[in-house]
């Protein structure tokens, strides 16, 4: 087939089409009923119909596939404009309306004709033609029905006034069309009757014949039923003004009243039908359903209790359990109640029932309550249909008039943001609301996302940035390690993300900060704590426990919040950090954790890397490899403890005495204590060490607060967060390491009293 | 995985009861009518204290070798009764604490529908689907 090029409308159009016709969504139309009923709703002859199969390669084919679906569309579009069926046709004909199709579906007319503003008027048109056979005569039949050529005719006037009318392929959402339906007039093809959504399935060459058998039958049927099934309350308004509310109804009063009404009525349905969603409500049904509401509820922004609502709707007669799941259906918040939306949902399915339509699972997308308000004219686009087309409500969209192109476009935002708004289950009409929301989620993740490259360096003085370089340099090889972490297990893979996730941005802060020098000299470094700290927050061990300490290895940037660490660490190489990140705030750069106890065990091991000082290596372990690292402490005995304390304790004499103090104190005390204190308690006890290791890394993750202070109010608030999720690292370690310390004195009494039984007479 | 799901009326009666694979069904009838005894068991020793502590998730009311049976029961005395495979060891008390309270959740719902008279069998959908969710992703 030579290649065809449609235009956007026509492409939606056709599109919409194919899937209608194609029922079993095998992608290929076989010449089945529907889509001999779309080509016999094109109102073309025979001859037409069959020379364009034979263009389009159907007939060779044997089925339509798409491109020849479209073709054959094509075609007849070109057909309907008089003009000479070619192949050429195809691409050279511009500006093709597309093809209509009139009698075919009949189904949503009726229903549909506030979609189309031209059904309305068709319609009018209808009422005054009598009874022509349904339109769906078509050409085709010519006079083979006897009303055919009226109905014909006026189909095709209706036809070329109604704008494109779709093909109704969505199922018939007028009564009328439910009473065809119902009555289902003698087998074949009853086309109008409806047997869901499909137009009639009569194959094409019984069409002709069927058709006027059916058509005949059809007018017998036309009187009442719609009306009636219509209104099956008993209580509600007399079958007349039901009518006159409905616009279909109103059609099929006339025509009722004139034989063969029904097949007016069909060809007003067929007008109005077109791509409407057969669950959507026509104003005039809509009004009718609003003014029930207020028989019961004169409020119209109020409920309607759920008894009340049982007590009419029972009146419908449809059975229990039928009502139970309209209900189920339409009360969408499921309060037991029902609002005014509510409520027209749960009536226009209790009509459809009646009016012999399945039930859908779920509820349609133009029954659903609006969320927000928006216009009724927003239902038009959502449909879901009913069951069989639920599965595609990108098609319906696009199966739309091109009239409704509006329609279309809220789809994809519907789509999009129906997926998101995991509490819609349908697209909802408020699409924009819903696209909007999906704007707002989008922009606040960046800010959520703490770690992000938190420009701004906590720690912005140049103590720091010289720290940093000295850390850089030791961190090297202390950051590989960092084994620091091993033993908090717990706490330390909180902590470590943490502390990862404040590397990582105190990275990028110290990149900013430290642009000049420290940085610069060891991008490596840089880049390597940055993926340590990833690594951590997964698992390494590294970094200390819990919050890995900013990656030691780049004293500069390691970790966010704990440029401190590293302008502490640099200089004692790696022991300062754990220091630096172990307190938050305030001490800047700790000052290399000369303080730091177990020095040289902390120093290589200082893995967090905030000590990398490989030069005091093993006092290096800054602050935060105790925290991490009491193992260390405890692998190189207490002997190394002694000595980094001196050596550290030169760079931040203060800072490090705070730690070591308080090793197990608040957990935000400056870094340097708490160094000490690991000191002291390195030889004694594992899990001390553990719990340090975690205080280090949590410390580490420290963002050095003070120098945050100097920067933006970014980066304060981002410290401060930092702070407090230190802080509560720190106090879970603090709680922790307490328990150590009781076990560990309990182990040390029993230890004694064995002592003492194994030597009794030894102190006499 | 839930092979079987009961919702049992104040009364002792189911008033839903689904199970698969269906060939076991009435085993599986059978093990949830004797799980009553446990249940009321419970509630008696449990409702001492005032209704309002008692807690809803019964927990673990006896095992077999091939399944375990989990129990809970509403403030109205209405129970919801789970069998569970025993091979299914992945179920965590989270898990099965999480599916009653889509159960009861949905049960909900149900009596919240006007049409539904409490005390008749469940016939909602919304509440089958639920269930063969929770059948389904369980198996």
């Amino acid at each position: 087939m030579e290649g065809l090029t449609l235009s956007d409308a026509e492409q939606k159009y056709y599109s919409d089409l194919f899937s209608y016709c194609d029922i079993e969504s095998t992608k290929k139309v076989a010449s089945n009923g529907r889509v001999v009923e779309l080509f016999r709703a094109a109102q073309l002859p025979n001859e037409v119909v069959l020379q364009i199969m034979e263009l389009c390669g159907a007939t060779r084919l044997g089925y339509f596939g798409r491109s020849q679906f479209y073709i054959a569309l094509k075609l007849v579009a070109v057909a309907q404009s008089g003009l000479p069926l070619r192949v050429e046709s195809i691409n050279t004909v511009k500006d093709l309306p597309l093809p209509r199709f009139g009698a075919s579906k009949n189904e949503q007319e009726s229903r549909h004709t506030t979609s189309y503003s031209s059904d309305t008027e068709n319609q009018g048109s209808y009422s005054g033609v009598i009874p022509p056979p349904p339109g769906r005569v078509q050409v085709k039949k010519g006079s083979v029905s006897h009303d055919a050529v009226q109905p014909r005719t006026s189909t095709d006037q209706q036809e070329s006034t109604s704008p494109v009318v779709s093909p109704q392929q969505s199922p018939p959402t007028s009564p009328h069309t439910w009473r065809k339906h119902n009555r289902h007039p003698s087998g074949g093809n009853n086309e109008r009757s409806l047997a869901g959504p499909g137009p009639f399935w009569s194959p094409f060459s019984e069409a002709q014949t069927g058709s006027s058998a059916g058509d005949a039958v059809w007018s017998g049927h036309s009187p009442p039923p719609p009306q009636e099934n219509w209104v099956s309350f008993a209580d509600t308004p007399p079958t007349s003004t039901l009518l006159a509310m409905h616009p279909a109804s109103v059609q099929d009063q006339t025509t009722v009243r004139t034989v063969a009404s029904a097949t007016t009525a069909n060809e007003i349905r067929r007008q109005s039908s077109s791509y409407d969603d057969p669950w959507k409500i026509t104003d005039e049904q809509r009004q009718y359903y609003v003014n029930q509401f207020k028989t019961i509820q004169p409020d119209l922004n109020g409920f309607i209790p759920g008894s009340a609502a049982k007590e009419f709707f029972t009146k419908s007669k449809l059975p229990i359990l039928e009502l139970s799941h309209i209900w189920e259906l339409s009360d969408f918040d499921k309060d037991g109640a029902l609002t005014l939306d509510e409520f027209c949902a749960a009536f226009h399915l209790v009509v459809a029932r009646k009016n012999g339509y399945d039930l859908p699972e779920k509820l349609p997308e133009s029954l659903m309550p609006k969320l927000i308000d928006l216009e009724d004219s927003a239902d038009v686009g959502d449909q879901s249909g009913e069951v069989g087309y639920s599965g595609s409500p990108a098609e319906a969209p696009p199966s739309k008039s091109p009239s409704m192109p509006s329609l279309n476009q809220t789809w994809p935002e519907l789509n999009q943001s129906s997926e998101q708004w995991e509490t819609f289950s349908e697209r909802s009409s408020s699409s924009q609301t819903l696209t909007q929301f999906d704007s707002n989620i989008a922009p606040a993740d960046p800010d959520t996302a703490i770690v992000h490259p938190v420009p701004i360096r906590m720690t912005p003085s140049k103590i720091h940035m010289q720290e940093m370089e000295l850390k850089r340099t030791g961190s090297d090889h202390t950051n590989p390690t960092s084994p620091l972490l091993v033993k908090p297990s717990d706490l330390s893979e909180e902590n470590k993300i943490n502390s990862s996730v404040k590397f990582v941005s105190g990275n990028t802060v110290a990149d900013g900060y430290s642009s000049s020098d420290s940085f610069t000299s060891d991008p490596e470094q840089i880049g390597n704590a940055v993926t340590r700290q990833r690594s951590h927050s997964g698992t390494s061990p590294d970094n200390t426990a819990p919050p890995p300490p900013p990656p030691r290895p780049h004293p500069s940037h390691s970790r966010s919040s704990s440029l401190d660490m590293n302008r502490t660490f640099p200089v004692t190489t790696g022991q300062q950090q754990a220091g630096v990140v172990a307190h938050p705030p305030a001490v800047p750069p700790r000052p290399q954790p000369s303080q730091v106890p177990g020095p040289h065990v902390h120093r290589p091991v200082d893995a967090e890397g905030l000590i990398t000082h490989t030069s005091t290596s093993p006092q290096q372990i800054p602050e935060q490899p105790n925290f991490a690292d009491f193992s260390q402490f405890e692998v190189f005995a207490a002997s190394n403890v002694n000595e980094e304390p001196d050596d550290e304790a030169e760079k931040h004499p203060e800072v490090l005495q705070g730690k070591s103090t308080t090793p197990l104190a608040p957990p935000p005390k400056p870094i340097r204590r708490r160094l000490k204190s690991e000191d002291e308690l390195r030889p004694e006890v594992d899990e001390h060490s553990q719990k340090t290791g975690v205080l280090a890394a949590v410390l580490s993750s420290q963002p050095s607060i003070p120098r945050s202070v100097g920067k933006d109010k970014k980066a304060i608030q981002a410290s401060i967060r930092r702070n407090k999720e230190t802080n509560t690292v720190l106090a879970r370690l603090n709680s922790e390491l307490q328990q150590q310390l009781k076990d560990v004195l309990e182990e040390r009494i029993s230890l004694e009293v064995q002592l003492e039984q194994l030597r009794p007479f030894s102190h006499l | 995985m839930a092979v079987c799901i009961a919702v049992i009326a104040k009364e002792n009666y189911p008033l839903y009861i689904r199970s698969i694979p269906a060939e076991q069904e009435l085993k599986f009838h059978y093990t949830v009518h004797t799980s009553l005894d446990v249940v009321d068991e419970k509630v008696s020793a449990m409702g001492k204290a005032l209704v309002d502590q008692r807690e809803l998730y019964l927990g673990l009311l006896y095992p077999t070798e091939d399944y375990k049976v989990y129990g809970y029961v509403t403030n109205s005395k209405v129970k919801f009764v789970m069998v569970v495979d025993s091979s299914n060891t992945a179920l965590r008390d989270n898990e099965i604490r999480s599916m009653f309270r889509k159960l009861h959740n949905s049960y909900t719902d149900v009596m919240c529908n006007p049409f539904y008279n409490p005390g008749d069998r469940i016939h909602s959908r919304a509440f089958d689907n639920m269930v063969t969710s929770m059948m389904v992703q369980v198996c």
